[in-house]
């Protein structure tokens, strides 16, 4: 979903710390991409690809860590771990599953020089 | 899908003006000097390069808007509601409807997006509520900065209702808070019932989903209770109201939730 701005996202957060810690160039970006946040990772990389086009990140390699997705069950307390964002508690069916990891997306890192 | 709608901001009108970016806003600043691909690809040995950690959240930038959006809210009185649904679920033709209901009961504004057209804000006023159109373009949802812009131009009175049309699509604007209390999905009886299974994160981030176009129901397949129980198992929490927006059924339950909301607004200001 909407990785188009997801990539401006990136590009604003390459910017501003560009600013604040001095940099011109950027060659690796490292995003750090949970399993139920909801965007696919090659869809991501098709947009950074055009979003970073004639930018200070032009050309940068883009790193993806998916992170696997956790959540507890408010039925049965179980902590279980989820492939996707909805579904049925594997122990006792119910619906009512929060996620307590793997829904962010975010930079982690960047290699710039 | 943004990548295949090509979701950006580049092309945003409000009222009908390109807005002002402020600090900090989405920017497509190109660098002055195009980067030298040859370098690039082969940096030289003598390069230093460093780590920087970053650790950012992609929408952080917009939950901070929205935040801000929300203090002014609540602040004020005023009781957001954001309506998201699918292109012609009936949105327009519900906020038209409820702005005729609550004449002279609740002082009302209301934000129009869509890609293109004034259409919708048109139809707002000709129903004889304020309304400003904010025109995304290419984008495929409305964001917390652009609502915020269009909420200063609006000059929203206190202790009133402000009625956030979002662009017709189920994906994207799931995941931008506006500052809003609520959002509410418009699901029509004309739509498949397994919307709610196929969008699952819109029906998630809902706290009210109207199910509309029921005036329609003796002459279509549609089976309401599986829709409902489709969006119950993917919010257990949901609430759901059956209306029409042409025939009048259900407005006043709808009407009703909206008026003991605003006044908690009010109350908790
Ligand atoms: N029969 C019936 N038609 C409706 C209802 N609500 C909206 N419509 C029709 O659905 C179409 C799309 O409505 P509109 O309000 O423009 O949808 P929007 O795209 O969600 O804003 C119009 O032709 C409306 O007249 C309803 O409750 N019953
Ligand atoms: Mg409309
Ligand atoms: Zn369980």
């Amino acid at each position: 979903m909407h990785e188009m701005s997801l990539a401006e996202s990136v590009l604003q957060i390459i910017e501003e710390s560009a600013q604040a810690q001095n940099f011109q160039r950027v060659r690796t970006v490292v995003l750090e991409i949970g399993r139920l946040s909801s965007v696919e990772p090659d869809a991501m990389r098709f947009c950074f690809d055009s979003v970073m086009r004639d930018t200070l990140a032009d050309g940068a390699e883009l790193q993806i860590i998916e992170t696997p997705g956790t959540g507890r069950c408010l039925s049965c307390g179980t902590e279980v771990e989820m492939l996707e964002k909805y579904g049925l508690c594997p122990y006792c069916d119910s619906p009512h599953l929060q996620i307590t990891a793997g829904n962010l997306m975010r930079v982690k890192d960047l290699v710039v020089e | 899908m943004c990548a295949t709608c090509g979701c950006n901001s580049h092309d945003v009108l409000i009222g009908g003006k390109r807005p002002v970016r402020g600090i900090g806003a989405i920017s497509f600043r190109k660098v002055q000097t195009p980067p030298d691909k040859t370098k690039h690809e082969h940096p030289p040995a003598d390069t230093t390069t460093r780590v920087i950690q970053v650790e950012r959240d992609l929408l952080a930038r917009n939950d901070t808007f929205a935040e801000a959006n929300r203090r002014l809210l609540n602040e004020r009185g005023v009781f957001a509601l954001n309506l998201v649904s699918s292109p012609g679920s009936g949105k327009t033709t519900l906020l038209v409807k409820s702005i005729a209901m609550l004449q002279g009961k609740l002082p009302l504004a209301v934000i129009e997006g869509d890609q293109q057209t004034e259409n919708d804000a048109a139809r707002i006023r000709a129903a004889g509520a304020p309304a400003i159109q904010i025109n995304t373009g290419r984008g495929c949802h409305l964001d917390a900065q652009m609502t915020g812009q269009a909420m200063t131009q609006l000059d929203l009175a206190d202790d009133s209702l402000l009625l956030i049309e979002n662009v017709g699509n189920l994906v994207c604007p799931a995941a931008f808070d506006l500052g809003e209390a609520h959002k509410v999905v418009i699901l029509s009886v004309t739509e498949g019932e397994d919307k709610p299974l196929k969008y699952p994160d819109m029906f998630r981030a809902a706290d009210l989903m109207l199910l509309n176009k029921c005036d329609l129901l003796p002459y279509l397949e549609f089976d309401a209770e599986l829709a409902i129980t489709y969006a119950h198992r993917i919010n257990p929490q949901l609430k759901v109201m059956r209306i029409s927006a042409v025939s009048g059924e259900g407005m006043d339950e709808w009407l009703n939730w909206i008026e003991a909301g605003s006044r908690k607004a009010i109350a908790a200001k």
